[in-house]
């Protein structure tokens, strides 16, 4: 393992206190238990607050700032952080209309953020998001995972609270998205968790993981390495047979880099699933492409696909301002 | 129970897990994400640190503490479950002493009930519980008939070892390693291993002494 650090233990620590004093113009680092907020409090709307572990950066604490998450509760790497965090961030920007988190679909993160809502004393609601089509079976009880679609409900769900909406209104757009949304990854290499050492997994210099989860975990199948056309040929298939979109739909198209695949080949990427998208006769009216949900060191990406709607393409549009998505700001 | 042991079984429970680094990183790598062995480490050195603060307390205190500690530094899906054991022994404890091995046992077995209903998991699903509930119903079968103290601990030691090993030609349908599907066949789940050495390492303290 090669990688730029100090002290085991220190990563996440210092990795936060670089990320706060780079934006100090947008968010605070609350550490003790870990957490980041908004600079400015906001006031008179649903608190937004995601979280999750550590290494999938941006997710979640680029993406605190106005138009999107009010507090981010970072767990160390590839851990679900603890109920401590999520109460503590609650607190903090709990602004009189409840809060809302959002919580990727894998039991650690699901359990607890249950325990930290069962322990609040505000109004409070969860949108689970599931995106990831990759787990196939449906006898698995634990059901898709929550991956890069994680940032679209943020980022959607976040442009709703700023009209000061509801709590119920703010779930619900969140539950929406969600169910229109779609995504599936596949890995040229493992990552490698720096407490570990080592990758996380083995795969040949002539081998990929289709289906792959943003920590390494397996997905559907270990295939042998084919072009670049082929490969999206598969994600695409999974994803439209998920969300069998009618043609004409008008679509949000997110090419999402797991952090080692250079932004040249997410382009490519980009062109080969346009393409196919197209010849389905989807309308590609919104696009997004850059390491947007990593999983630490890994080569690899996702496709993401979102059914828009008018509500949906509004709430993407409006403006947003934090460290790793900004725009009309 | 007595906090004196409860500390004791700290400790020792640190030097096994430690001691175990190599196989549980080794099983979790090839069925989960490669973490279970850092959590796990974390929590004990926490737990470690909070010694003196946990001697002068009763025993439902040094439980319910153990379970904040634990809940606040483990993280991940062991966490919330660990602690959801701890939290309930806890209260257990509080709400009557437990004086005898019988008492122990029941608490031990609503401990894991709560286990269940937090993972929403059950038997036979490649997890913790594959060892803690043969463990849970060895505990109260044999206590319910007053069985020497060492024949407990050793049916409980044989218990989580049959259980543990169970998981290996289960598929998981819980956490990480269900994202394998049938790949996950034939690798015992590190989870299920981790509870099977506390377990055994209590045991063997609880034979050597009063518990």
């Amino acid at each position: 393992m090669k990688k730029f650090i100090n002290n085991v233990d220190d990563i996440l620590t210092e990795s936060l206190s670089g990320f706060a004093a780079a934006h100090t113009d947008i968010v605070s680092l609350n550490l003790e238990p870990h957490f980041l907020t908004r600079r400015q409090k906001a006031e008179n709307k649903v608190a937004i607050i995601s979280g999750g572990g550590s290494g999938h950066e941006p997710l979640h604490s680029g993406y605190v700032g106005y138009g999107m998450l009010d507090a981010a509760c970072p767990g160390h790497v590839f851990t679900s952080p603890s109920p401590d965090q999520m109460l503590a961030a609650a607190e903090a920007v709990h602004a009189g209309k409840g809060v809302l988190f959002i919580v990727k679909n894998y039991a650690g993160d699901v359990m607890n953020f249950e325990m930290a809502a069962e322990m609040l004393t505000f109004e409070n609601a969860t949108v689970l998001t599931s995106d990831d089509v990759a787990v196939e079976n449906s006898t698995y009880t634990t059901g898709r995972r929550g991956v890069a679609g994680t940032m679209i409900v943020e980022k959607v769900v976040g442009s709703l609270a700023e009209t000061g909406a509801d709590l119920a209104a703010c779930k619900a757009l969140g539950d929406k998205v969600n169910s229109r949304t779609a995504s599936m990854g596949v890995a040229l290499t493992s990552c490698t968790v720096p407490a570990a050492g080592r990758p996380t997994f083995d795969i040949g210099d002539t081998e990929l993981e289709m289906g792959v989860g943003i920590h390494g975990e397996p997905g559907r199948r270990r295939e042998a390495m084919r072009n670049a056309d082929a490969i999206v040929a598969d994600l695409v298939a999974a994803i439209l047979e998920d969300l069998k979109p009618t043609p004409g739909s008008e679509v949000l198209l997110l090419i999402n880099g797991f952090a080692a695949t250079p932004l040249m080949e997410l382009y490519l990427l980009y062109n080969s699933a346009a393409k196919l998208l197209q010849a389905q006769g989807l309308v590609i009216s919104r696009s997004l492409v850059g390491n947007y949900t990593t999983a630490l060191d890994m080569a690899g990406a996702s496709i993401t696909v979102t059914l828009l709607d008018d509500e949906i393409r509004q709430h993407w549009d409006s403006p947003v301002h934090t460290a790793a998505l900004r725009w009309q700001c | 129970m007595r906090t004196a042991f409860i500390l004791e079984a700290i400790a020792a429970v640190n030097d096994a897990v430690l001691n175990s680094e190599a196989e549980l990183e080794s099983l979790d790598r090839e069925i989960g994400d490669g973490d279970h062995f850092i959590n796990l480490k974390r929590g004990c050195a926490a737990l470690l640190a909070m010694r003196d603060e946990l001697a002068p307390l009763p025993p439902a205190d040094v439980l319910q503490r153990i379970g904040m500690k634990l809940l606040s530094t483990i993280g991940g899906a062991s966490g919330p479950l660990i602690a959801t054991f701890f939290m309930t022994m806890a209260k257990v404890e509080k709400a009557g002493d437990l004086n005898s091995l019988a008492e122990i046992a029941a608490a031990f077995h609503a401990s894991v009930e709560a286990i269940k209903q937090r993972g929403k998991a059950d038997a036979g699903e490649k997890t913790l519980l594959d060892t803690l509930i043969p463990v849970a119903d060895t505990f109260s079968r044999l206590t319910a008939v007053n069985a020497e103290p060492a024949q407990v601990f050793d049916a409980i030691q044989q218990a989580a070892e049959q259980g543990m090993l169970s998981t290996k030609d289960m598929v998981a349908t819980k956490g990480r390693a269900a994202f394998l599907g049938e790949r996950a066949i034939g690798h015992i789940d590190p989870g299920a291993r981790s509870s099977q050495i506390i377990i055994h390492t209590i045991a063997e303290l609880a034979k050597q002494q009063a518990v």
